[in-house]
C-alpha cells in the first residue's frame, strides 16, 4: 500500500522563479499549514499573491491555521491524462472552504475510498502527506472526513 | 460627443475554413492550414488577400501576424493583435478587436483567425510534460487536476448542486450538437449520431457530470473571418453579418488562484452579459441563433444562464433536445455541430455558422435568422461574446 494517495511520478510542486508561494511549501514540510493574511486590513487571501487584493498593501503575512473546512465542491476523475495515472482508476478531488479564515478555498484529494459518496458541506480536516523520497522532497496537504 | 459603441459600424464580410480533421490527421502544417483559411475567407468576401491590413487572433495562436503578412504579400500591415488567455475565451474578443481596429480607423480590413493542429503540437487534453511545477499549477496538478475537464468540473458540480439541475440538461446540449452535425459535410462527427442511450452509457471522463460526450473533440484545422467597415461590406459580394456588439473580460477576480474566484460556480460571463446586450441595444429574447462554445456541456449551461437565455430554475425543463435544434427549436443551439461535433476550431466554427445563418445559407437554416449570439470559452479568463445582426437589425 502506497503512503501517498496518488502514485509517484506526477509533476512535483515548486515555487518557480516568482517564489511567492515559498513560505507555504516550507511550512508543509514542518507540518504547518500557512495561508496569507494582510497585515494592514486583516483579509485572508488564498492562493498566494504579492499584494492584498482588497487594500493593496504589500505587507502580507503567512499565518499558521488549523486545517478545518467543509467540502465546497468535488470531482472524481476517471480518464487518466498523465502516464503515472494509467491503470490507477478513479480518484477524488475536493475543493475545501475554510469558514474560519475568510472562506478561502484549498484544493486536495479526499482520502479514503475513491468511490465513496461525497457530500457538499461535509466537514473535513487537513492531513499532511510527505513525499520524502522526491527530489527535492515536498509535502502535500490532503483532506479527510471528520465527524 | 458621439456614442462610444461598436454597434453596426463593422461587419463580417467573408468566412473561410479548411477541411476539419481529427487531431493528428491533417496532411498540412498548422501554418499552411492558417494560410488556406485566410485565402478562403478573402475569396468568400471577394477581395484579394493583398487587401488585408490586419490580423487578430487568440489562444496564443502560433501563426503570427508578421509571418502571415510576409507569406501573403500584405502591402502594409496596420494592425496585429493577440487576445490574452487560453482556450476559446478570445474567439469573440479577437473579432471584437478586429472590429475596433476598423471602426477607429487603425486598419481597413482585418482578418480574425485561429489555426490549430493539435496533432503537431501539444494536445489540450493531456497533462504537460513538465516534471517540476510552479505557480497555481503547484496547488492543483499534484492532486491530479491537470486537463481542462479536471480543472473545470468542480465549477459545474457546484452549479448543478446550487440549482438542482440534472444530467439530462447537459445531455440535451450534447444531443443537439451531434444532431446538427449529421447534415454538415465538414463535421468531423458526421455519420456518428448520438442518442440518449449512447450518451448515458458513455464512459466517465470526470464524475459527477462529464461523460465522454460532454467533452469537446481535439482537432486540426483553421478558420478565418474578414472584418471590414459596414459601408465596405455592403459593396462586397456577401450579405453582411454586422457586428452589433462585442464584450470581453472577466468577472471580479475570476482568475484568482487555486479556485478562489468569488463567483466560483460560473462560466465567468456574469458581468459581461448585460454589457453585451447594452451595446447591441437588444435583449436575450431578441436572439434568434444561439452559438455557445462547448469545451464542456456544463460550461454551455452556465453561459446560457449568464447571458439571460435560460433561467437556472427552468434549466431542467427548457434544456431538452427539441428546444435546441433547428429549424423549429426556440433556442437553436450550435446549428452546425459546434466544438462537440463539427470541429474544435476554438469556437470560430460557431461564428461561421452564425454568419451563414444570417446570410440564409446555413446547413441547418433557422427562420428567425436576423440575430445571432456567440459565447466564447466559458470558465476560462478572460472570456468574450459577440452579437451579429442582419441589415434589418441596424
Amino acid at each position: 500500500m502506497s503512503s501517498t494517495y496518488l502514485p509517484n511520478g506526477l509533476p512535483q510542486p515548486g515555487t518557480g522563479p516568482d517564489g511567492v508561494s515559498e513560505p507555504y511549501w516550507a511550512g508543509t514540510r514542518e507540518g504547518k499549514l500557512r495561508i496569507q493574511r494582510c497585515s494592514a486590513c486583516q483579509s485572508w487571501q488564498w492562493g498566494p499573491e504579492w499584494i492584498c487584493h482588497r487594500c493593496h498593501s504589500f505587507d502580507i503575512e503567512w499565518v499558521e491555521i488549523e486545517g478545518r473546512g467543509v467540502i465546497y465542491s468535488y470531482e472524481r476523475p476517471h480518464h487518466p491524462v498523465h502516464p503515472a495515472l494509467n491503470g490507477h482508476g478513479p480518484y477524488l478531488v475536493v475543493l475545501v472552504e475554510l469558514p474560519a479564515h475568510g472562506k478561502v478555498r484549498m484544493l486536495g484529494n479526499l482520502l479514503g475510498d475513491p468511490l465513496q459518496e461525497v457530500v457538499i458541506g461535509a466537514a473535513v480536516e487537513a492531513v499532511f502527506e510527505p513525499h520524502d523520497d522526491a527530489e527535492p522532497p515536498y509535502t502535500l496537504v490532503q483532506w479527510r472526513r471528520v465527524g | 460627443m458621439s456614442e462610444r459603441s461598436l454597434r453596426g459600424k463593422t461587419a463580417i464580410a467573408g468566412i473561410g475554413e479548411t477541411t476539419y480533421y481529427k487531431h493528428g490527421q491533417s496532411p498540412h502544417s498548422e501554418f499552411k492550414l492558417c494560410l488556406e483559411a485566410v485565402v478562403n475567407a478573402c475569396a468568400d468576401a471577394g477581395i484579394s488577400p493583398h487587401e488585408v491590413d490586419g490580423f487578430a487572433s487568440y489562444g496564443d495562436d502560433r501563426s503570427d501576424a508578421g509571418h502571415l503578412a510576409a507569406a501573403l504579400g500584405i502591402k502594409e500591415l496596420k494592425f496585429s493583435n493577440m487576445f490574452w488567455g487560453g482556450g476559446g475565451g478570445g474567439v469573440c474578443g479577437a473579432i471584437g478587436n478586429a472590429a475596433a481596429a476598423v471602426a477607429t480607423g487603425m486598419a481597413d480590413c482585418v482578418v480574425a483567425f485561429r489555426s490549430l493542429a493539435q496533432g503537431q503540437y501539444r494536445r489540450y487534453g493531456r497533462s504537460s510534460a513538465a516534471a517540476q511545477l510552479s505557480g497555481d499549477d503547484s496547488f492543483v496538478v499534484p492532486y491530479g487536476v491537470m486537463s481542462p475537464a479536471q480543472r473545470f468540473a468542480m465549477k459545474v458540480t457546484r452549479f448543478m448542486h446550487d440549482h438542482g439541475i440534472h444530467q439530462n440538461a447537459l445531455r440535451a446540449i450534447s444531443l443537439a450538437c451531434y444532431h446538427h452535425a449529421q447534415t454538415n459535410p465538414n463535421a468531423v462527427m458526421r455519420g456518428r449520431p448520438l442518442d440518449e442511450e449512447k450518451y448515458d452509457h458513455s464512459r466517465w471522463i470526470v464524475e459527477p457530470f462529464f461523460h465522454l460526450f460532454d467533452c469537446c473533440q481535439e482537432n486540426d484545422g483553421a478558420a478565418a473571418v474578414v472584418v471590414v467597415s459596414a459601408e465596405r461590406a455592403r459593396q462586397l459580394r456577401q450579405k453582411p453579418a454586422y457586428i452589433m456588439a462585442c464584450a470581453q473580460g472577466s468577472d471580479t477576480r475570476s482568475a484568482a488562484p487555486v479556485h478562489n474566484m468569488p463567483n466560483y460556480a460560473s462560466s465567468h460571463f456574469g458581468q459581461l452579459g448585460p454589457r453585451l446586450y447594452q451595446m447591441a441595444k437588444m435583449t436575450p429574447a431578441d436572439m434568434g441563433i444561439i452559438e455557445c462554445y462547448e469545451n464542456f456541456t456544463g460550461g454551455v449551461l452556465m453561459s446560457l444562464v449568464e447571458h439571460g437565455l435560460v433561467k437556472p430554475e427552468e434549466a431542467n425543463d427548457v434544456l431538452v433536445k427539441d428546444n435546441l435544434i433547428a429549424p423549429d427549436g426556440r433556442l437553436p443551439l450550435n446549428t452546425s455541430g459546434g466544438n462537440l461535433a463539427e470541429c474544435y476550431m476554438h469556437g470560430l466554427e460557431l461564428v461561421h455558422d452564425a454568419v451563414r445563418q444570417i446570410r440564409g445559407v446555413a446547413i441547418n437554416q433557422v427562420k428567425n435568422n436576423d440575430t445571432a449570439i456567440i459565447m466564447g470559452g466559458p470558465m476560462v479568463t478572460p472570456v468574450s461574446s459577440l452579437i451579429l445582426g442582419s441589415e434589418a437589425t441596424l
